[in-house]
């Protein structure tokens, strides 16, 4: 532990004082092998790795990216968390996932800012009542907080919101997940990564994967990189909206397509924003950060595209749609947009386990909502590799259920429309 | 926003279209005589590709018709403009 230095009042007074913190995780070269490459240090790669390590005793890991860490759709999403999706197995999932955010910046010993402020979904339709409606009694059931609310209700949580009838897009009810919030995404990736170098992972950046290894049995031998060669006989695949082109490097076709999704935030305001704010209906999702600025969610372009850009009309759409639910945004400056590469399945949920090549692990296919999945995505698929079978959370997410038919289709709780 | 080359309208802007999908998917002529792999390979798996990708377009709020292009998905840029897709091809 000795280059981790532990958080605590005393150190954060000294260090307040001027000292300079030391680096919070090892620049790793690539030794010849590990028992686990984990391709992808994007917050699902740096848990996948930090629970192999904390709680396998698989400690002999690399996670290898080409860029930096969390530059990819870690630091690019708008950081919210929720656990409200409809089905058993995606509810099952996610609040997993939630549970563990709860204790996460205890387990790391990281700030990762984790506040659930609640997050509330509006309703806009006669449609969007019903399907509110339901996932909240599918909610109830799970044993999963979601609550209905009228629009008087949804303005007392969030004044900042217009209710009135005469609006363009009039506010019918919501649905209200009080453990829901956001987190600070850097810390995130940051507090894996410094709790997985701890424990002896190597955290290898700018280091491109170009090629998969294999054997004339077909499985897995480890990967070809920028920086040579590294053998494993255990490959876990974790890189979001390129996932089909590292799959691809093993002769797989997936059932994935890659979209730009953009996000916006404003110049900084006073605290004016209570809670994450979701409308799927004119398609806009508002919070506020801690430093004050609003972050807004747009949405994907039509097309698949990996430019990280994305239409300007998309964002401005979102925007649009902003200004009606709450006037009194409407004179405020954006500073910036920018876009994240989201690998989208056909039925909106995540494919998480093995592949048709022995070693071959994948945990892919969040879509357009994977940071609030990070910890339990990390957790299940983490337990799958060490395994080499499904973690039982894991287990309906295998990509095998594209050819049995049994799809998880998540379109409706899935925030951004397709 | 592309400005995408209709073959019967000329250039465009991106929101008078449709995005069909890539290009030369070809259905199976007898669904029940494949596997349940091949029909899942047909229904489901896509090229993805960061580069060059065949891909459909519909000019739904103009000519109403189908074509195809090579688009970079890279660049965005757009080449090989092909009307057979309206012809029933894939």
């Amino acid at each position: 532990m000795a280059d981790r230095p532990g958080f605590s009042f005393l150190s954060l007074l000294s260090h307040g004082t001027g000292r300079a913190w030391a680096r919070q995780w090892r620049h790793a070269q690539p030794k010849a092998a590990y028992d686990v490459v984990i391709v992808g240090a994007g917050g699902h790669g740096l848990a996948t790795a930090y629970y192999l390590a904390r709680e396998h005793g698989i400690r002999d890991v690399a996670v290898v990216d080409k860029g930096w860490l969390g530059g990819g759709n870690t630091g690019r999403n708008t950081t919210i968390i929720r656990s409200n999706y409809l089905w058993d197995a995606s509810a099952a999932l996610y609040e997993h996932a939630l549970k563990l955010w709860e204790t996460l910046s205890r387990e790391l010993n990281y700030n990762v800012m984790y506040s659930p402020r609640g997050v509330m979904m509006l309703a806009h339709t006669h449609h969007d009542v019903q399907v509110f409606q339901r996932h909240v009694h599918a909610n109830r059931l799970q044993g999963i907080d979601n609550e209905w609310l009228t629009p008087l209700d949804a303005k007392a949580v969030c004044p900042p919101l217009d209710i009135s009838a005469a609006g363009r897009y009039p506010v019918l009810g919501a649905a209200l997940q009080r453990r829901g919030g956001i987190a600070r995404h850097d810390a995130v990736a940051w507090g894996y990564a410094r709790a997985a170098s701890a424990l002896g992972v190597d955290i290898i950046q700018n280091c491109a994967v170009t090629g998969i290894m294999r054997a004339p049995s077909g499985d897995v031998t480890g990967v070809e990189t920028e920086k040579g060669p590294i053998a494993a006989r255990r490959i876990g695949i974790v890189a979001a909206g390129h996932t089909s082109v590292v799959m691809a490097m093993a002769g797989l076709r997936m059932p994935l397509e890659s979209f730009p999704l953009q996000a916006l935030v404003s110049e900084p305001l006073k605290p004016v924003m209570p809670c994450v704010v979701m409308s799927n209906t004119v398609h806009a999702y508002i919070s506020q950060s801690d430093k004050g600025e609003l972050v807004i969610g747009a949405g994907t372009d039509i097309y698949p595209s990996y430019s990280q850009a994305g239409g300007l009309h998309i964002g401005a759409e979102t925007l649009q749609a902003v200004c009606e639910l709450f006037p009194s945004f409407r004179r405020l400056r954006m500073l910036r947009n920018w876009a994240g590469i989201v690998d989208t399945t056909p039925d909106r949920s995540p494919i998480i386990g093995l592949t048709p090549v022995p070693g071959l692990f994948v945990n892919c296919g969040w879509g357009t909502g994977g940071f609030k999945a990070t910890p339990g995505s990390g957790h299940v698929f983490a337990a799958t590799i060490a395994a080499g079978t499904p973690h039982p959370l894991a287990a309906p997410f295998g990509l095998e259920r594209f050819v049995t038919g049994r799809l998880i289709n998540e379109a409706a709780a899935a925030a951004v429309a397709h | 926003m592309l400005l995408i080359p209709c073959p019967w309208c000329g250039p465009r802007p991106e929101n008078e279209f449709q995005h069909a999908g890539q290009a030369h998917i070809r259905r199976p002529s007898d669904p029940a005589a494949v596997s349940d792999e091949a029909w899942a390979a047909y229904l489901y798996l896509r090229d993805n590709p960061k580069g060059p990708l065949a891909e459909r377009w519909r000019h739904r709020h103009g000519c109403g018709r189908f074509f195809s292009v090579v688009r970079d998905t890279v660049t965005d840029r757009i080449s090989h403009i092909d009307r057979s897709a309206e012809a029933g091809a894939p």
